[in-house]
């Protein structure tokens, strides 16, 4: 079976990058990377009482799935998602470590509630009244291309369109030391069986052993390099420039994703 | 979808050690709940705590991943001849060809809430033997299996709070179609830990005494521990007698609420139909229904109205958590492989510490121990977050 999905929305935040079209210009080299704090927009689509609770990395997933998913005119409640990430929300998880270390460990039962690595996908789920199936995983830094095998495997043999949203925030210290995220960035992609009037390319994607690609842009790099979710971005740049060609993403220490290109003209 | 032999599996809870010692419980409805006293945790509840994680030691040059989530995954990979199998399908379909899938919820968060008591007292940093990648990540598990195991094919965690471990043999079964590898070993891991003891606490979730699936005055979960582990293939044209299969995964979104499932349960409903769908069957072919039931008021009574939408109230079902605790992210692949030693034995476990049914549940629930062939079972697990999935196993296509 190939594995080949076409990609039918994008969406992108990061540090400097505020949503797909700036990002391809940036990453296309039409306009200068300047460097800038992520600014992550509040997530209208949920309840009043459900967006007080949600911290940066569910605003960060929302934003980038809901960009991802408006181009295609797909109804998101219809979609099957994949969300991949190495580690929630590292505020929340801060502030639980820090309670139970203290006498009486009282504890929020938002937090708790919140403190599970499927927030993202329940508040998108809550958010758009998406019913469908909703997958979400963690590989460390592995986890842009184990969630890119996952979507591209449902795509392929499920024959469904799948969300696959990518995202990586900070923790606060003391585990900031110990696991360095410097900020928030995000990507998502629609895939979808067929072409669609807004598929930008099609993807055909399989392991490899070769080596993977970096970025030259040393800005763009330390981006790459910085956040699992933007083990993605060699893939963005290739679908920015609109050129045909064979990705090599990072994925495991043994092995790597590789994925071909056609764009749709 | 195709059927998957279930080729080799093995599960470690409270109430046994192995395949063998699980099953023993089982027929003797024995629960391993206990009154907690995990670690310094000062709560009025009951935890099923599996013996000997502590004492287990990994091996020399995977020390980093030392943990008790990846001790508890340690000392189940030792059951049953696990181990064995794996290295022996590595063998014959290439370490490349073989996966790893399995489901947490909290990895060894543990791990960190120690560290956090250790802080520097002038810097706050955490000590410097503290290994975030290999104990805290919800990844370490899933590393430290495939290390262990010398597999270099795709791996992954699947962290879908208490249903993880269900969806994780929906992403190895697809994995396994699109032919990017030949095996899978696909399981749970979740062990003891303060955020989720204190975390259930907080929200009122939790029972002081042994939890009492589906019982009039039931009153919330007892947190327990485990790790199961199954080794799929493609089944093969001509299935061995005696063989379990996994014949379908159906999967939904509730879209409700983070922690409080949907009152009419119709996000589980669609989860159980998925699976029915997927592995060609109707509701009159599952002969017995391994509930998810935690024991909460409210799970409970949105479950059996999901159940009893879809099946009716003839079908035979019970909640083996008043035994095991709920294993939260280990729960789905332990129960999964208690509906493969219920297939395998003929054996529909009943709930135990049920007393008195909850006349308001209309479903059939079992209190006793049934004997009786089984050809399929159905297993239900649903998460926070709205995450649901069901598994049907069985002994023919």
């Amino acid at each position: 079976m190939s594995l080949s999905a076409y990609i039918s929305g994008l969406g992108v935040l990061g540090p400097g990058l505020t949503n797909w079209p700036q990002a391809a210009a940036v990453l296309s080299g039409t306009e200068t990377y300047r460097a800038a704090a992520s600014v992550l927009p509040t997530p209208t689509i949920l309840p009043s009482a459900e967006r007080r609770r949600v911290g940066r990395t569910v605003k960060l997933a929302l934003a980038v799935a809901l960009e991802a998913s408006s181009q295609s005119g797909e109804d998101p409640a219809a979609l099957a998602s994949v969300f991949t990430s190495s580690g929630a929300d590292g505020h929340n998880c801060h502030e639980l470590c820090q309670a139970l270390s203290l006498a009486g460990r009282e504890i929020s039962p938002t937090r708790f509630a919140n403190s599970v690595h499927n927030a993202a996908a329940g508040y998108w789920s809550i958010g758009t009244g998406a019913m469908a199936p909703s997958n979400v995983l963690c590989a460390f830094d592995a986890s842009f291309a184990a969630g890119l095998l996952e979507a591209m495997t449902q795509v392929a043999v499920d024959q469904v369109p799948v969300l696959l949203v990518a995202y990586d925030s900070e923790y606060p210290e003391p585990l900031h030391a110990k696991r360095p995220i410097p900020d928030a960035f995000g990507a998502a992609l629609l895939l979808t069986p067929l072409r669609h009037h807004s598929s930008v390319a099609k993807l055909e994607a399989a392991l490899s052993d070769l080596k993977f690609e970096r970025l030259t842009d040393p800005a763009l790099e330390g981006l790459r390099s910085a956040f699992p979710a933007a083990r993605a971005l060699p893939l963005l740049r290739s679908l920015a420039m609109r050129t045909q060609g064979t990705v090599i993403l990072e994925y495991l220490d043994v092995s790597r994703v590789q994925v071909r290109v056609d764009p749709c003209v | 979808m195709n059927p998957l032999l279930l080729k080799h599996f093995t599960a470690t809870s409270c109430i046994g050690i192995g395949a063998a010692a699980t099953l023993q419980s089982l027929l003797e409805k024995r629960s391993g709940l206990k009154s907690c006293d995990f670690e310094t945790v000062d709560l009025d509840t009951h935890i099923g705590e599996v013996p000997g994680v502590d004492q287990t030691r990994l091996p020399e040059d995977l020390r980093q991943f030392d943990c008790r989530n990846n001790r508890l995954a340690e000392l189940a990979l030792r059951q049953d001849g696990f181990l064995g199998a794996v290295l022996e399908a590595a063998e014959r379909w290439g370490r490349r060809r073989v996966g790893v899938f399995l489901g947490t919820s909290t990895a060894g968060i543990l791990q960190t809430e120690l560290a956090y008591r250790e802080r520097d007292p002038v810097s706050g940093a955490l000590p410097a033997s503290f290994e975030y990648g290999p104990t805290h990540n919800s990844f370490s598990v899933a590393d430290y299996v495939r290390r262990r195991c010398r597999l270099e094919g795709p791996a992954v965690a699947v962290s879908c709070a208490c249903a993880s471990s269900a969806k994780a043999f929906g992403s190895a079964r697809r994995m396994i179609e699109a032919r990017l590898i030949d095996a899978a070993v696909v399981g749970g891991v979740d062990s003891l830990c303060l955020t989720t003891l204190y975390g259930f606490h907080s929200l009122q979730l939790s029972s002081s005494g042994p939890c009492r699936p589906f019982d009039v005055a039931r009153d919330g979960i007892s947190i327990g521990e485990a790790a199961a582990f199954a080794l799929l293939e493609r089944a093969p044209d001509k299935v061995d007698a005696g063989s379990v299969l996994l014949l379908g995964i159906g999967e939904s979104s509730d879209a409700y609420h983070m922690s409080a499932p949907h009152p009419e349960g119709l996000g589980a409903r669609r989860a159980m139909q998925a699976a029915l769908a997927s592995a060609g069957l109707g509701a009159g072919d599952i002969d017995y229904i391994n509930l998810h039931g935690t024991a909460t008021p409210s799970n409970d009574r949105s479950e059996s109205q999901a159940v009893a939408g879809l099946f009716g109230t003839a079908t035979p079902c019970s909640s083996t958590k008043g035994a095991t605790g709920h294993t939260l992210g280990a729960a789905g692949a332990l129960e999964a492989i208690i509906s493969v030693l219920a297939v395998k034995n003929g054996l529909l476990p009943g709930g135990v510490h049920t007393d008195e049914i909850d006349p308001a549940l209309k479903i059939r629930y079992l209190k006793d121990n049934r004997r009786a062939p089984l050809k399929r079972v159905l297993s239900n697990s649903f998460g926070f977050g709205g995450s649901n999935c069901s598994l049907i196993v069985g002994s023919e296509e």
